[in-house]
């Protein structure tokens, strides 16, 4: 077997095993966090603490029929699950965890990262169509509408570390932060960043596409078994996908206090800043009420996009200058 | 067209309520994470029980005389005269050589019992009180029909699995 081919295989069992590994500790974590902040113990039956809960969930999607509703269009009901869940999986092939703990080094991971999740759209786009159902419908008006609003001030914030570091690649701009983290200099990317990022993911405060109040569950109302286990999966991979360029851009990555084997062990931190953003996503979640739609493109239109616009055309006079 | 309607950010301009809002967002995000460290108020019920007030009124029980080591009860049958739904029964004989009537036979109908207490209210001898009990559950109607001469002797006779509130 040519070592080419061998390096392929091993990323991909790697990349899926990752994808359900981190939604396991991320379904657990939202699930005991969320509990705590309620004053609930959360998840204690299966296992101790619950730790198996997530074990027993997932095995029982698996067991679960997909049932197609009446009237959906078979082919792209079916598909929308697997267009969701892929693009999901493959930025996790070019995230530098560490130093050497990167599957493939693309000068332009950075924009392949963007372009990855934003196919999101399109599959939630395919879901809503293919269920012939009113509520997965408009879940599906407002995921897209939402989703393309935040893509600017996302890619805007983002914009202006790239003209710091000039560089597309994800290791050349953790190289970058060698003396400071770039939250210091960019902190107003950085929160510009997270907000539109909890957008992008359909989380809350942001989550019109599946509020359950108003549209049972949104895009996914139909699908159950693993089609609807696909986009759990792929909404975990997204949120992890989402805090790890927050990491990288502005965290330094996997930069740290030295441990022995720095070029490897670097994924410790890497992991450390990833989870620690992931469990502000989850506190947010369980904070803020759900927004209103005028008021999530107000907040869009009014505030995001000229802070950043201004942010972005700042950081440009200060480079030009030094 | 102006669709902030919010009277709490009327009149303070675009920085304002970007103050304000930001402001609130950020107590809010305490009010939580004081939440997340303080300690859980829920009760793992089969596991851990909550604590159970005198005031509670479960169904009725012959009250332990620790004297006699029986019941103070005197066959008076007042609570059976008493009692709006008819539940209880009580009957007694006077034996050889006793002055007074002796309980024979105190049974309460619990399915048809109302909790209205108006039996331990009449009783002259103060022979009855509410039981702690609140674990009932049962499979047959027949079950609820005490007998509580019988559980007045159970409960003293296994005086820790009526202190765990098995019947």
């Amino acid at each position: 077997m040519p070592p080419e081919l061998l390096r392929m295989i091993i990323t991909a069992v790697l990349v899926v095993a990752f994808v359900f590994l981190n939604a396991m500790i991320l379904g657990y974590m939202e699930r005991k966090v969320s509990a705590h902040i309620q004053r609930r113990p959360g998840l204690m039956e299966v296992g101790p603490h619950g730790v198996l809960q997530l074990i027993v969930d997932g095995l029982k999607l698996i067991g679960k029929q997909l049932v197609v509703p009446e009237g959906a269009s078979p082919f792209l009901f079916r598909l929308a699950p697997l267009l969701s869940f892929v693009p999901c999986v493959l930025p996790f092939v070019v995230i530098p965890f560490s130093r050497k703990l990167q599957a493939v080094s693309m000068d332009v991971s950075l924009i392949y990262i963007l372009a990855m999740t934003s196919i999101n759209v399109i599959a939630i786009l395919v879901a809503g169509w293919a269920s012939n159902n009113k509520y997965s419908l408009f879940g599906t008006f407002r995921s897209v509408a939402q989703a393309v609003s935040y893509e600017i001030p996302m890619l805007l914030s983002l914009l202006s570390v790239i003209l710091i570091t000039s560089t597309f690649s994800l290791k050349g701009i953790i190289e970058a932060q060698k003396y400071y983290w770039f939250i210091l200099i960019q902190p107003v990317a950085f929160i510009i960043y997270f907000i539109s990022g909890l957008a992008e993911t359909n989380r809350a405060p942001f989550d019109m596409p599946e509020a359950e109040s108003e549209l049972t569950a949104g895009f996914h109302t139909e699908y159950s078994g693993m089609g609807f286990s696909f986009f759990f999966l792929a909404e975990y991979a997204n949120m992890f996908t989402v805090c790890s360029i927050a990491t990288i851009l502005f965290l330094g990555g996997w930069k740290g206090i030295p441990l022995p084997l720095g070029d490897y062990t670097g994924i410790v931190w890497f992991l450390l800043k990833v989870y620690g953003l992931l469990f502000v996503m989850i506190w947010v979640r369980w904070t803020y009420p759900r927004v209103r739609f005028d008021q999530l493109m107000t907040f869009c239109w009014k505030y995001l996009i000229p802070f950043s616009l201004a942010n972005l055309l700042i950081t440009a006079v200060v480079v030009k200058i030094i | 067209m102006n669709v902030s309607t919010d009277i709490r950010t009327e009149g303070k301009g675009y920085f304002g309520t970007l103050w304000y809002g930001a402001k609130s967002l950020l107590i809010g995000l305490k009010v939580t994470l004081t939440a997340l460290f303080k300690p859980i108020v829920t009760v793992q019920y089969p596991r851990e029980e909550c604590e159970i007030t005198p005031n509670y009124r479960g169904h009725v029980e012959l009250v332990y005389n620790p004297e006699t080591g029986g019941c103070d009860c005197i066959v008076c049958g007042m609570c059976a005269r008493a009692c709006p739904s008819d539940c209880i029964v009580v009957k007694g004989e006077k034996k050889e050589g006793e002055k007074k009537k002796s309980l024979t036979l105190f049974s309460l109908d619990f399915t048809k019992c109302s909790l209205c207490g108006s039996c331990v209210e009449t009783c002259p001898k103060g022979a009855l009180d509410y039981s702690q009990d609140y674990n009932i559950a049962g499979f047959t109607r027949e079950e609820f029909h005490y007998d509580l001469i019988e559980r007045l002797k159970r409960r003293h006779q296994q005086p820790l699995a009526a202190a765990a509130g098995g019947n």
